[in-house]
């Protein structure tokens, strides 16, 4: 298990000794800002390459085939296109509102990689309250989309927008309150890094008795709806609403909707592999030490990234199977069947934990 | 609710909020346009608006002689095209008293259950991704395919055929025919059941459709509602029972009819007639009598003067061909019964009060191919 706060305190040891303290924050703040912002739009990059292939794993096409090897630069030229193109709007949009709807999804989803640990101490901001921080930011982008489907002026996007608010605030209670709360409750701290390191015993998926695994499946159809996917892609509902909440905007501004859908996705996919399955913590199997002395060899931010995309393939996966709900559906299923068995599942919870009978 | 509402203490406006939905909409299968009157997400009417893509078609045939207006009809409703032509050429045919072979009964019959299949393949992957399972489109080309390739073989064309004429047909079948869709079945035979299990069977995909557009049989008939759509509501309509053409009297095949009217019951009688669609194929293919593909006619054929109609079941309904004639080359009235055109009538009716992403469900279980109602 390799302790990234050496690499970090060298760097900042090193920086230290050439400038003074206030030099020392303000750089590396720009640094941890560059490589999130490089990083965040790499993984949009890979996500809708991975999006696109499966996509056409599942529906006897082949996907992107022809840009670059197994056509991956594909989403590089889309980019570029995207950058290029001509920002059309509406006149009779609220062009302050409009312009600044987007970076409300953007910030959002960057604040919260910011508190996902990759690595034994690679995290941006160490905070106690990792956990909960990430709810809370993760929330602001609801106000983006409702933002942009009212500026937009477009009585589509303003369905779209209602739909979207409605949904992510009803769904916010099962996933933060209850499916979270019940694993934080287990791991006895909200610090993302302490949350991981408890699991060295086993995931708490599978200690966690039968009140993990409902929270994990709440966790799983709770994070769908937050990330506006199918089968709750409501807000934008192509058949029904064109493109939604989305649908004024063009070239690179619609790009970053785009990738915040996408990093969204790659967030909670993040929270479900830190709380449930282990974090950066390799794959052990009780008694096989040498199989588990094999896999202590491969770096923890590599686990990470396994285990996070095994979580995102099961979203597209979802994506490319289910029919979408229906606007009252949705919160049907969340108000009568997710929110009081989640709230039940946190008692049950409780009880296991009061009990000691976690594995 | 009246059109404007001023709240007289605060002077606020309340309007009502008017949707276009289409002509340019991706859930509208062509350019149909629909205004809609919301209150929230449920509707409070539906108004159709046609004319975007009115081609002025039965005036056309006023123009023609009536083997160029044979292929005018591909036009109308485009996925089933054979079934139109056939519906013309059945009409001059009776009119003339042309005896056509049994071949050609035989290849007519099986090319127009082909084309029947292809529509409710298309209709089935289209329900899918209205509802938003995008996978079923890909689903339904890939056995699509199969059958446009049989007909681009044995027709010249993959989509709008013109195989039929008056008198028979334009040539014989393909030495490959018989082989190839022999080929299709067992391959369809593996994938409808496939569709089943991706959607028919899926939770989400009936809570969608259960209950959701409910169209009682008395309202059907009132509005004149035919084919899958009508048989859904338990209504017998089905014309290749009631006044058979080609070789349909000779062939054993159920009239599919379920009780309930919603818009799984619709679903369901177009999936149960990919299955009899398929066994009418099965008991001709191996059976396809000797003959002449045509009876030779003249170059212009002139109707004696009265009134003709054909009817015959297209994939969407009953389909009319209606034709007054003057004795002249041309007819002086042509008349076609659209089964779109009846089956949208009754959209207002039975989407009221429900939500608009019912709406599509609804238009999508009506199966509605545009050029069919605005012709």
């Amino acid at each position: 298990m390799y302790d990234f706060s050496k690499i970090t305190g060298a760097i900042h040891n090193w920086l230290s000794s050439i400038m003074p303290d206030l030099g020392v924050i303000i750089t590396e703040w720009v640094l941890i800002g560059v490589v999130f912002l490089a990083f965040f739009a790499l993984l949009g990059l890979i996500l809708v390459y991975a999006e696109r292939r499966i996509a056409g794993f599942f529906q006897f096409r082949l996907g992107p085939n022809r840009v670059g090897p197994f056509g991956m630069f594909q989403t590089v030229a889309d980019t570029v296109k995207l950058l290029l193109k001509e920002l059309v709007g509406t006149k009779e949009a609220d062009s302050f509102l409009y312009n600044l709807a987007p970076y409300f999804l953007i910030i959002a989803a960057l604040m919260s990689m910011a508190v996902i640990p990759y690595g034994f101490n690679l995290v941006a901001y160490d905070v106690n309250i990792g956990l909960f921080f990430m709810m809370a930011v993760s929330s602001i982008g609801v106000i983006g989309i409702l933002l942009a489907g009212w500026s937009s002026n477009n009585k589509y996007s303003m369905i779209g927008a209602i739909r979207s608010s409605a949904i992510i605030i009803s769904y916010e209670l099962s996933l933060g309150l209850s499916s979270v709360l019940a694993m934080v409750l287990l791991a006895g701290t909200l610090n993302m890094n302490e949350i991981v390191m408890s699991q060295q015993a086993g995931w708490w998926l599978f200690r966690g008795h039968i009140p993990a695994i409902i929270a994990f499946i709440v966790f799983i159809i709770t994070g769908t709806a937050e990330t506006n996917r199918v089968p709750f892609d409501l807000t934008e509902a192509e058949s029904e609403l064109g493109a939604g909440f989305h649908a004024e905007y063009s070239g690179i501004k619609f790009a970053f909707f785009f990738l915040a859908e996408f990093v969204n996705m790659f967030i909670i996919s993040a929270i479900a592999v830190t709380v449930f399955l282990g974090g950066w913590l390799p794959i052990h199997i009780p008694f096989w030490d040498g199989f588990n002395g094999i896999m202590d060899y491969i770096p923890g931010p590599i686990w990470f990234m396994i285990k996070t995309s095994i979580v995102i393939f099961i979203l597209m996966w979802f994506r490319w199977t289910f029919p979408r709900l229906r606007i009252d559906q949705v919160l049907t299923l969340e108000w009568k069947y997710l929110l009081p068995i989640s709230l039940v599942n946190l008692i049950l919870m409780a009880f296991v934990v009061m009990m000691g009978w976690v594995f | 609710m009246t059109t404007t509402e001023i709240d007289n203490n605060t002077g606020l406006v309340t309007q009502e909020y008017k949707i276009n939905m289409g002509p340019q909409h991706p859930a509208a299968h062509g350019v149909l346009r629909l205004v809609l009157t919301l209150n929230g997400e449920i509707i409070e009417k539906v108004e159709p608006d046609l004319g975007y893509i009115h081609r002025g078609i039965e005036k056309m045939t006023e123009r023609d002689t009536y083997k160029q207006i044979v292929h005018l009809t591909d036009r109308l409703d485009y996925l089933s095209s054979h079934i139109n032509n056939e519906a013309v050429c059945l009409a001059v045919e009776n009119a003339l008293e042309i005896e056509v072979s049994d071949r050609v009964k035989v290849i007519r019959t099986i090319i127009g259950e082909l084309t029947r299949l292809a529509s409710h393949q298309l209709w089935w992957g289209v329900m899918g991704m209205d509802i938003g399972a995008l996978t079923t489109f890909m689903y339904a080309f890939r056995d699509r395919e199969l059958i446009n390739d049989i007909m681009e073989e044995t027709c010249g064309t993959r989509l709008t055929m013109n195989y039929n004429k008056p008198g028979g047909l334009m040539f014989d079948i393909h030495p490959n025919f018989q082989k190839r869709v022999k080929e299709f079945i067992k391959q369809f035979k593996v994938s409808l059941p496939e569709y089943n299990t991706l959607l028919s069977g899926n939770v989400i995909f009936k809570k969608r459709l259960q209950g959701i557009g409910y169209m009682s049989k008395e309202d059907a008939i009132a509005y004149g509602v035919s084919g899958p759509s009508a048989r859904g509501s338990n209504i017998s309509c089905d014309v290749r029972k009631i006044h058979p053409y080609s070789a349909y009297d000779k062939v054993d095949f159920k009239e599919i009819l379920i009780e309930g009217g919603d818009s799984y019951d619709r679903y369901m009688v177009r999936m149960f007639e990919m299955e009899e669609s398929m066994k009418i194929i099965e008991q001709l293919i191996d059976n396809i009598p000797e003959g002449d593909f045509e009876t030779k006619t003249s170059a212009i054929l002139k109707l004696p003067k009265g009134e003709y109609y054909q009817k015959v079941e297209s994939a969407r309904g009953e389909f009319g061909v209606f034709i007054v004639s003057d004795g002249k080359k041309s007819p002086y009235r042509m008349k076609f019964r659209s089964p779109g055109f009846a089956n949208l009538s009754i959209l207002d009716k039975i989407s009221r009060g429900h939500k608009i992403a019912d709406l599509v469900a609804i238009m999508s279980s009506l199966d509605f191919v545009i050029p069919d109602i605005d012709r």
